[in-house]
């Protein structure tokens, strides 16, 4: 053939936590690997501290508005890690025997915490995570510490993948870390993957799948624009023996379905029991004289109490009361400060007491004049994995509508008694802390406008050990599909109550040796067992013996 | 400051009508002071500058935000939408002026929850402009951030958003109170996760 099909090992879709763990170490075992990545390829120096659309702050992220459910993810080479706020806590453990509404363990039998700690400890180790201390905390974590403890209740400084020597606290980590304190993937995975090896392809959204009459993969995919990603040029194709889906639980599914006409049918689960992670959100407005009075705080120098909500990164400090495994599920959650900036989700925030319209109007534009004295809550409830994405669009998971970031998509999301029953909860413990002694005034965020809103999608391509209930098996290998694995978000099987980065990383790190197993067994030459990206070794050989006289593992282990 | 390449500005040039209209919805969104006694536009329910003074037309006119060529249109729909209102509440409309300016700011109000609550065919549009006349307040999303503060922009102004240092970066050196504020929560592992 004179036109012949560019040929790689292992094609991976995506270069978030899921694609960029397992691209470095598919490349370190010796695997000829190809990134495609759909967003740009950003450095350090392109972050830039800017609202204004066109910013890193657009070309990063994505918005994704459905029917009755929003989704914030990333768009941009390291994905996720690079728009994200590095928090890392693990999964409590209660949440791995949870069932959702399937009425049996919904996470495969093979997993749990004490199962997935190993894997945990390796990415601690890659990504620096650390432990915080009070004096890491900001202004507004402080504030919902002392507002916990004014409650009666406990608070947590956040376990962190972030440098602190190097952080600013300019609050602006959704648009990048332009000092390279947070521990994006674009500062360890990538890099250690290139210098294996390992190809990234930017602006290059992959459309579908079909197969070779060998059974290997053909990957179809577009260009897009690097300004204007509603702009699509040249198409091609990249055949490949395995492929690893990690393009986020928002576009895995929409892969796959479009892909079903040429691969044949996808297990029930794909594009079904999507979660938000049970998200939402409540602003408070702070009475300032009461934050000095009924907590003791000051800033000092004439400065207001707290007034503070700009300065930081993200969230610092969480409350952990209500993750308790004795309880039952859907009223489990946790409570964590969040910085929310402009632009994304102001729009949302309603108005105290109001007489008029909650989100927009003359008393909303009072609010906006307090938004110094605003502290954002985040509720991460277990919910219903309600979500359902329809037919997939022409090309992408979204209709794009903006030049960037803004799209409209295909997911609908009707919240259950039991997702409402998780989020009434929350808000009314958030009311409680935050309205004790007239600290101050909370209102949830609306849901009327662009439905529920998550900037952690899950579940959508989810693992398990019912075939009718998960469409990947305890080794993130897509049912009736060999070859193809999801370790996104997407795999992940529900809500976690917290933030999911930490648990989809370990996930997608215990994936690999079984990516490598059937790799090996498709005659690529490559093997299991490098260290983490800097150089450590400790995560690797506590996991190495765990991977002996199992089923199926790489040979050599 | 530095910023990356962008790819030149576009602004969609639209009618008198269309311009008068789309301010007085981006009014009714994020409320201000009249520009003068003659102004119609805006209704004067909010002090100081409102979305309209935040550079709201200029933002959806860009084609960047996807909107920019569907505003006539937008701007007819909603006038058809306000004489429809009038009908119905009783109410004579200066016709000096477009249907949804002729409004009061009640009216327009009372409009725009109808046009936006869940359920209605339109909602998706109402919702996407309301969206964007709520960014040129809140983010200023048709300029560069630190130039909109040290312009005095109304919005970020309001907000109380300081201006960055010399290079355009915010940096914050005192960002904490510094001293342990709660108890920890009692299952809490040596790394900081909950067990």
């Amino acid at each position: 053939m004179s036109n012949a099909i560019e040929k790689t090992d292992v094609l991976v879709i995506g270069s978030g936590f899921g694609g960029a763990i397992t691209a470095y170490h598919l490349a370190a075992g010796g695997a000829k690997v190809t990134v495609l990545e759909r967003g740009p390829w950003l450095r350090s120096t392109d972050f830039e501290h800017d609202y204004k659309l066109g910013s890193s702050y657009t070309r990063a992220f994505d918005f994704v508005v459905g029917d009755g459910m929003s989704v914030l993810g990333g768009n941009c080479v390291g994905g996720g890690s690079v728009v994200y706020f590095a928090a890392m806590p693990r999964a409590p453990r209660f949440v791995f025997d949870r069932q959702g509404s399937i009425g049996r363990r919904m996470w495969p039998a093979a997993l749990s915490r004490d199962t997935l700690d190993p894997w945990y400890d390796r990415i601690e180790e890659s990504l620096s995570v650390s432990k915080q201390e009070w004096s890491d905390v900001s202004y507004a974590g402080g504030l919902w510490a002392a507002a916990c403890n004014h409650a009666g209740r406990t608070a947590n400084p956040l376990a962190v993948a972030i440098d602190n020597s190097k952080c600013a606290n300019c609050n602006f980590m959704m648009a990048g870390c332009r000092f390279e304190a947070k521990q994006s993937l674009t500062v360890n995975y990538l890099p250690a993957a290139i210098a294996h090896g390992a190809e990234i392809r930017p602006l290059h959204e992959v459309q579908h799948l079909t197969r070779t009459a060998e059974g290997d993969y053909r990957i179809h995919y577009n260009v897009i624009d690097d300004q204007d990603y509603r702009v699509h040029h040249e198409s091609g194709v990249i055949e490949a023996k395995i492929v690893v889906m990690a393009a986020g639980a928002a576009a895995t599914p929409v892969i796959l379905q479009r892909s079903e006409a040429h691969l044949g049918s996808m297990p029930h689960a794909v594009g079904r029991y999507f979660s938000g992670n049970g998200e939402r959100l409540n602003t408070a407005i702070l009475n300032e004289d009461k934050v000095a009075e009924l907590l003791g705080l000051s800033r000092g120098d004439g400065a207001l109490p707290y007034g503070a909500n700009a300065i930081g990164r993200g969230p610092t400090v969480a409350s952990w009361d209500k993750l308790d495994g004795s309880l039952p599920e859907y009223s489990r959650y946790s409570l964590e400060q969040l910085y929310f900036p402009p632009g994304l989700g102001t729009i949302l925030a309603q108005v105290p007491d109001a007489t008029g319209p909650t989100w927009f109007g003359r008393e909303k534009k009072e609010i906006l004049k307090n938004w110094k004295s605003w502290l954002t809550i985040f509720s991460m409830i277990e919910d219903d994995n309600e979500g359902v994405f329809g037919p997939p669009p022409e090309t992408g998971n979204a209709l794009r509508i903006s030049q960037q970031m803004l799209g409209r998509g295909n997911l609908s999301y009707r919240p259950t008694k039991n997702t409402w029953h998780g989020w009434n909860q929350s808000d009314a413990e958030v009311k409680e802390i935050l309205e004790k002694d007239g600290l101050a005034k909370v209102m949830p965020w609306t849901n009327d406008l662009v439905g529920a809103y998550t900037v952690h999608p899950l579940a959508s391509c989810r693992m398990g050990d019912d075939p009718r209930t998960s469409a990947l098996d305890d080794t993130n290998e897509l049912r009736g599909h060999s070859g193809v694995f999801v370790t996104d978000g997407s795999a992940i099987p529900g809500a976690l109550t917290v933030n999911p980065a930490m648990t989809i990383a370990a996930v997608a790190e215990r994936a690999v040796p079984h990516i490598v197993a059937e790799a090996q067994r498709r005659g690529v030459a490559v093997s299991y067992g490098a260290p983490a990206p800097t150089g450590y070794k400790s995560g690797r050989n506590a996991v190495l013996p765990l991977l002996r006289n199992k089923p199926r593992q790489p040979a050599g282990v | 400051m530095q910023t990356s390449a962008r790819i030149p500005e576009r602004r969609v040039e639209i009618g008198d009508e269309a311009t008068l209209t789309l301010e007085a919805y981006a009014d009714t969104i994020v409320p201000g002071e009249k520009r003068g006694p003659d102004d119609r536009a805006i209704a004067g329910a909010g002090t100081g500058g409102g979305a309209v003074a935040a550079g709201a037309l200029d933002l959806l006119r860009w084609d960047a935000t996807g909107v920019a060529d569907g505003l006539e249109d937008l701007a007819g729909l909603v006038n058809g939408h306000a004489r429809t209102h009038a009908a119905e509440a009783g109410l004579e409309l200066d016709d000096r002026v477009p249907p949804f300016v002729a409004l009061d700011y009640e009216d327009r109000v009372r409009l725009i929850q109808t046009l936006t609550t869940p359920g209605h065919p339109e909602k998706d549009f109402w919702v996407l402009l309301s969206l964007f006349c709520n960014m040129a307040f809140d983010s200023a999303a048709h300029l560069h951030t630190a130039q909109a503060v040290q312009e005095g922009h109304p919005g970020l102004t309001a907000m109380g958003i300081t201006a960055p240092d010399a290079d355009g970066l915010w940096r914050f050196a005192d960002f904490g109170y510094g001293r342990k504020l709660a108890d920890l929560h009692p299952d809490t592992t040596a790394t900081g996760s909950p067990a």
